[in-house]
């Protein structure tokens, strides 16, 4: 499990992380969603041992970040936004070399590399070069080789930036599996679908700030069921009804255009923050 | 312990995977200079004794160890800032002297085979020097303080375009006149006491009467080996620092 308490990080005049208290218990899949520089990618950076807290604690299976970094990085699996693979390296070798930097035996390292391959679809491809694969099997090997190690916690980057919609789905499955074995995944995203289909309880981040937590579900009915938009005066304007006959009977009295859509959670940012997560 | 030798493992690994083109790039700079200054100038200039090419070798050996060994900083940053595979190393429950004592085993594994090169070329000019025991700790003495000062300033840099800077102002300086191409007390006595504190100059002196079959001056050897150790301690803290 994963316990955070008013951690902050401050980079000179920017403050990136402005006391941020959470909780994530085992086994959950938790979306930390928000805006470019919102102050995600700093947290997991935090989390993981990459960067220094200002102040603040936190506690990865007990393990306090600072004090027992290395018990708290062998507890870890990191997937950073980055693809971050040695290019002249193999497949096989990058793995390696992983196993040999979490302090694995030759056969275990040997064995867990096949069944990992074997896992994320791509055991043909274990000795290419990492520079001869796509965007979307490169990712796959870094899932597989922060699974490596067998970490209790996943961290996952931003896991499906720039992918398209089908190879997303296929890594989506991936994590949706991950989690299904008992492993606990903290997940950041920008964007929307990936963190209603995933996660079973979203954090909004905005400006270093944790302004809403719980299941996508209950965020989604602060507002309602249902969205219409319409533009009134050239500007967008969005109202939320609790089902659908509510709004069957606004829509009714409608005169001009508009959409009718169920309510997302970009709504609900919206609603919290002012703001979009995707600009 | 395990952790060092990952890190040094997978710096092997790279430059097995260009192996040939490295040994290549390792052996133009000396092959140039062996030719211009040292059948340049001839067999007949002589100098402490020796023929220029005698001469000209052991400070192209300690040269090219210092040259190849401070390389590591290069590969070092394009891991971090390019392939930000520094990332996957800071990640992994390793300390941060088995990460520097990784990449420094590695710069001297680097300047090991340089030196190599090297002897070979002499063999093909028809020089045959003594390799002898203080010859390779002068050798592996020199690459541990260039290796640590390459990790130490690879950290500090802000960007790989830096590196370039760092070259420019640490190592090219040293090369021409830390005694490789010429005696360093034929210089004024005011430059050699300033060239006395440059460690190729130490280095050049300690492999030159080895490779000589001279007694080793231990004097050499200690300021080496202090030396490395302190850029070591503070390349530690250098990786340290790197975390932001």
């Amino acid at each position: 499990m994963i316990r955070i308490d008013n951690l902050t990080k401050h980079y000179r005049t920017v403050h990136a992380l402005k006391g941020i208290n959470l909780e994530v218990a085992a086994g959950e899949l938790f979306a930390y969603l928000g805006p470019n520089g919102s102050g995600k990618t700093t947290t997991i950076r935090i989390l993981t041992g990459l960067s220094r807290p200002t102040s603040g604690d936190a506690y990865l299976h007990g393990y306090h970040i600072e004090r027992d970094a290395l018990k708290v990085k062998r507890q870890c699996g990191l997937v950073p936004q980055t693809i971050n693979l040695d290019h002249e390296l193999t497949v096989y070798e990058n793995m390696d070399i992983h196993g040999r930097l979490f302090h694995m035996p030759a056969r275990e390292r040997s064995r867990r590399i096949d069944e990992l391959l074997d896992y994320v679809e791509i055991k043909e491809r274990k000795e290419s070069p990492v520079k001869h694969l796509s965007g979307g099997l490169k990712r796959r090997v870094m899932v597989a080789r922060a699974l490596m190690h067998s970490p209790g916690i996943l961290f996952m980057d931003e896991p499906t930036v720039g992918l398209d919609p089908s190879i997303r789905r296929r890594i989506w499955s991936l994590i949706k599996r991950i989690q299904q074995e008992g492993t606990t995944i903290f997940l950041t995203t920008h964007y929307i679908e990936e963190a209603e289909f995933l996660a079973e309880r979203v954090a909004f981040l905005d400006e270093g700030e944790i302004v809403a937590v719980d299941a996508p579900r209950n965020l989604m009915a602060r507002l309602g069921a249902w969205a219409l938009d319409e533009i009134i005066n050239g500007e967008m304007d969005t109202t939320y009804f609790k089902d659908r006959e509510e709004a069957n009977r606004y829509v009714e009295r409608q005169q001009g255009s508009f959409s009718l859509r169920r309510v997302n959670l970009e709504d609900v940012f919206i609603f919290l923050t002012g703001k979009k997560v995707l600009p | 312990m395990k952790g060092c030798l990952a890190i040094y493992y997978r710096e092997v690994l790279i430059l097995k995977k260009k192996f040939f083109r490295q040994m290549a790039s390792m052996s133009v700079a000396p092959t140039l200079y062996l030719i211009a200054f040292g059948l340049g100038m001839g067999r007949d200039v002589q100098l402490e004794g020796r023929s220029y090419l005698e001469f000209l070798i052991p400070g192209l050996i300690a040269m090219n160890s210092m040259t190849q060994s401070f390389a590591i900083a290069s590969e070092i940053n394009i891991a971090r800032f390019y392939w930000r595979i520094f990332e996957e190393f800071q990640a992994a429950p390793i300390r941060n002297i088995a990460y520097v004592t990784g990449e420094v085993l590695a710069g001297i594994t680097r300047a090991l085979l340089a030196v190599s090169v090297i002897i070979v070329l002499a063999l093909v000019f028809g020089v045959v020097l003594s390799y002898n025991v203080f010859f390779w700790l002068g050798v592996v003495l020199n690459s541990f303080v260039f290796a640590s000062l390459a990790v130490c300033l690879a950290m500090l840099v802000k960007s790989h375009a830096d590196q370039a800077l760092l070259t420019n102002f640490f190592i090219t300086p040293m090369a021409f006149l830390g005694g490789t191409f010429f005696p360093v007390d034929r210089m004024p006595p005011w430059v050699q006491k300033v060239l006395a504190f440059l460690p190729l100059t130490h280095a050049a002196k300690a492999i030159r009467s080895a490779s000589f079959g001279l007694a080793p001056d231990s004097f050499s050897y200690l300021l080496l080996a202090g030396i490395g150790a302190v850029l070591f301690v503070l390349a530690f803290y250098s990786v340290n620092r790197a975390k932001d």
